[in-house]
């Protein structure tokens, strides 16, 4: 009944208006859920990932703002709106402007096509993957419109490495998806969650290998650390949206989100299992939160006995069920989100040449090696295919490291004087 | 003209590095021209944050200069202070009281300690590490500055060591707080250390980055870690033995090759035998002597009175960041006729050009953040 609660709405609703209109109203139904869940999404990215990683560094993050720190992100929205939006002098201001809509719009267009939960695809594309790949990578045109419109050299410095970044790393980042393609020969997203009903990819030999490199290529092209050359802070200043102000720099700022969002929610879908999770019971979960929520000190008590209540509710209306689709690929998501974060928080940066050494030295042959995997998956499925495989894979992996391995990395030693 | 060739083809791009710019410690610029990402030229431009320092001091009589020295290297206010009082204490012929000298001894060393670990966590941030390593470092040397507020009143322009001793007692309890925050340090440092010295990345980004040479290093006149780093031993500590370093012991690390690594290695050596001085020092001081001795007091009551004989001298000390002189030149009056300070920070930022040519971008804010810069001290 929770799993398809949103099914359910969306149905009822739709059966209540006249059949000429139902189909226009699907569409806008389709666009009205993205385009509010996707701000939404954004802001309280920010706030998960300020206060991740203030906990990461013996802070506490946000918390004046709001219980947790719980409408920082608003306060945050609010100041955006009313600062002045500065165009530099000698811009050319209609690609100025243009640039952060244009990163935008396909960040957003990358959630038409995921499967939030069963039933729940807002569209089932039978190209879906090929999409996602071809909607992902416009992202680069953006970068470099704003960064060449703004008449400044940091910017331009950013928007060439980030093209060379991203046209990088989208390499191995689609030779991964090839081996999810070749073994559920579908390119639809959700036929490829449903291939994944008895294992999750990511458990199988080329699976985990693919999970990776896509996970990280997906990291590199959204310039997230350990890979934020565009935009990397202490050298350019702001990369790409150093002149970019107010509203406009927000809007950079949710693409790059809503983008991350998206390369770890397609993460989950191809190799994670997507929405299908373990058949816990609903109650199970509700007596977790309920525990959590009875301990936080800062809540209000009518917020707890409120949230506790609807819990409760919840789990004697549903008595039986297991725990949602939709609620399992959002906890997946955001696991891997809070890996992203996790990352930002201890790794510092590459330097431009390591980071195209990697993608192109090392992660590069893994993938193809990974394809060679696969092939094996697919034609010896038995005992001996399987050890086939993880034996190539380790073998792959420890000789690409040695090879990577710089010459320079031997112990030092030191010597005292007395 | 460039020193290093560029390719024919090529054309050059000149980018301004600061005044305003996140990773330039201050209002420092560097104007580098680069061929793709590549520096083939570095030229820095100083002097944004001058303050006339030196020649305000000639205007003012000789204690009243020490609060402007707290200025000079803002982290390290207590080093600043005892360069002076040393200094004026070689020129009017003073001794300083025996329990001020520990004290001082143990001030300056927990300065070094403050700097050091500020400084690694600030060459973090330039590599791109999100603020952890720097908020590690920092959650330590708060409780660092919390012995300084309780000692001084102040965290940072401490203003606290005069010719003669230092301005004020030990609170009650101080030695104990110290000794533990002491004994405690160790372990930060093995956290800190586990956290970034086998880090791949950082190996990968420090390792052979920036390498000073030996010979260069010396002709240049740098001095500090960043000298021992090429491995030369010198140490002002030893080489003087000035206040009482002599009745301890510890050991002076020195690196090999000179780069941004052994930089950053030799600092968090240093800060272990730091440690080792203070633990040394907190045992030994005793409450036998005064703080100050007469004569000191006496210049601190009536700091015009104070008129040096005729003389020159030049006090220098081992700050954390080098070798801390001051030129002190007397005429008999009330006031320094020549007052000038050597300051590491200066000296040490001379050879930028040289350890950046054929580097990266970003491998010139990594080598910069290595050279530990205060501009406080470099533009006086």
């Amino acid at each position: 009944m929770i799993d398809q609660a949103f099914v359910n709405l969306n149905s009822t609703l739709l059966g209540a208006l006249p059949e000429v209109l139902r189909p226009w109203a699907a569409g806008l139904v389709k666009i009205g859920v993205i385009a509010g869940l996707a701000p939404l999404i954004m802001m309280y990215l920010t706030w998960f990932e300020r206060k991740v990683i203030a906990r990461m560094q013996n802070r506490l993050g946000p918390d004046r703002v709001g219980i947790y720190g719980l409408k920082q992100p608003l306060a945050d929205g609010l100041k955006m709106l009313m600062k002045e939006d500065i165009v530099p002098e000698g811009a050319d201001k209609l690609m100025h402007t243009l640039a952060p809509l244009v990163a935008l719009i396909p960040a957003l267009l990358l959630f038409l096509v995921l499967p939030f939960g069963r039933n729940m695809a807002p569209l089932d594309l039978n190209i879906g993957v090929l999409y996602t790949l071809a909607v992902g990578s416009i992202g680069s045109y953006a970068v470099f419109m704003g960064g060449w419109a703004s008449r400044s050299k940091f910017p331009v410095m950013g928007a060439m490495r980030t093209v060379a970044q991203i046209v990088s790393y989208e390499i191995p980042g689609a030779l991964a998806v090839i081996t999810v393609i070749m073994v559920t020969g579908t390119m639809s997203l959700v036929s490829i969650v449903e291939a994944q009903s008895q294992w999750w990819f990511v458990l199988t030999p080329w699976g985990f290998i693919g999970a990776i490199i896509f996970f990280l290529s997906g990291v590199a092209e959204v310039n997230r650390t350990p890979f934020d050359m565009p935009e990397a802070e202490s050298e350019l200043v702001g990369g790409f949206h150093t002149e970019y102000s107010g509203m406009k720099f927000a809007l950079w700022y949710m693409a790059e989100f809503l983008e991350s969002f998206a390369v770890c929610a397609l993460t989950v879908t191809l190799f994670l299992g997507g929405w299908q999770g373990p058949a816990i019971p609903f109650w199970v979960l509700a007596a977790v939160l309920v525990i959590i929520m009875a301990m936080a000190k800062r809540l209000p008590i009518v917020a707890k006995v409120m949230g506790i209540g609807a819990l409760v509710a919840l789990s004697v209306v549903s008595f039986g069920e297991a725990i949602p689709s939709w609620l399992w690929f959002f906890t997946k998501t955001y696991s891997l989100m809070f890996v992203m974060v996790w990352f930002r928080g201890t790794f510092p940066r590459l330097r431009v040449d390591q980071l195209m050494g990697f993608a192109w030295k090392f992660l590069l042959p893994l993938t193809l090696v990974n394809i060679v995997i696969a092939g094996i998956w697919v034609a010896m499925p038995s005992v001996v295919g399987v050890l086939l495989d993880v034996v190539i894979a380790l073998v792959s992996l420890v000789v690409l490291v040695k090879l990577n391995q710089p010459a320079s990395l031997e112990k030092r030693t030191y010597t005292f004087a007395e | 003209m460039s020193r290093i060739t560029i390719p024919e083809e090529s054309e050059l791009l000149e980018l301004n590095l600061g005044p305003q710019h996140p990773s330039t410690h201050g209002v420092f610029r560097m104007i580098a021209t680069l061929d793709g990402e590549t520096i083939v030229k570095l030229k820095p431009v100083l002097g944004y944050m001058h303050r006339n320092h030196e020649k305000i001091a000639e205007e003012m009589s000789y204690i009243a200069s020490f609060p402007y020295t707290d200025r000079l290297d803002y982290l390290c206010s207590m080093s600043n202070n005892l360069g002076l009082a040393i200094a004026i204490e070689q020129l009017a012929g003073l001794e300083a009281s025996e329990r001020g000298e520990y004290i001082r001894v143990i001030m300056a060393e927990l300065t070094r300690l403050v700097n050091h670990t500020a400084v690694t966590g600030f060459l973090l941030n330039d590599m791109g590490a999100f603020g952890t390593p720097l908020l590690y470092a920092f959650r330590e040397r708060e409780k660092i500055l919390d012995l300084f507020e309780a000692a001084s009143g102040s965290r940072m322009m401490c203003n606290y060591i005069r010719p003669g001793g230092v301005r004020a007692d030990l609170p009650e309890g101080w030695l104990d707080q110290a000794k533990a925050i002491v004994k405690a340090f160790p372990k930060f440092l093995d956290e800190f250390e586990g956290l970034l010295s086998e880090n791949e990345i950082i190996r990968q980004r420090t390792l052979n980055v920036g390498v000073l040479p030996q010979e260069l290093a010396i002709n240049a006149s740098i001095t500090g870690p960043m000298l021992r780093a090429t491995g030369v031993d010198y140490d002002i500590r030893k080489v003087d033995n000035y206040s009482i370093y002599d009745r301890f012991k510890y050991r002076v690390p020195m690196g090999q090759v000179g780069d941004v690594y052994d930089r950053y290695y030799v600092r968090i050596l240093e800060m272990r035998e730091s440690v080792s001085i203070l633990q040394q020092a907190l045992d030994d001081i005793n409450d036998a002597s005064p703080y100050i001795s007469p004569k000191g007091k006496a210049i601190a009551k009536a700091p015009r009175t104070f008129k040096p004989p005729k003389g020159e001298t030049y006090g220098r000390i081992e700050s954390p960041k080098g070798e801390l002189g001051y030129h002190l030149v007397s005429d008999g009056s009330n006031k320094p006729y020549k007052y000038h300070v050597r300051a590491p920070s200066f000296i040490n930022l001379t050879i930028l050009e040289d350890m950046c040519l054929g580097h990266k971008v970003a491998d010139a804010i990594v080598i910069l953040g290595s050279v530990d810069i205060v501009l406080g001290e470099v533009d006086r």
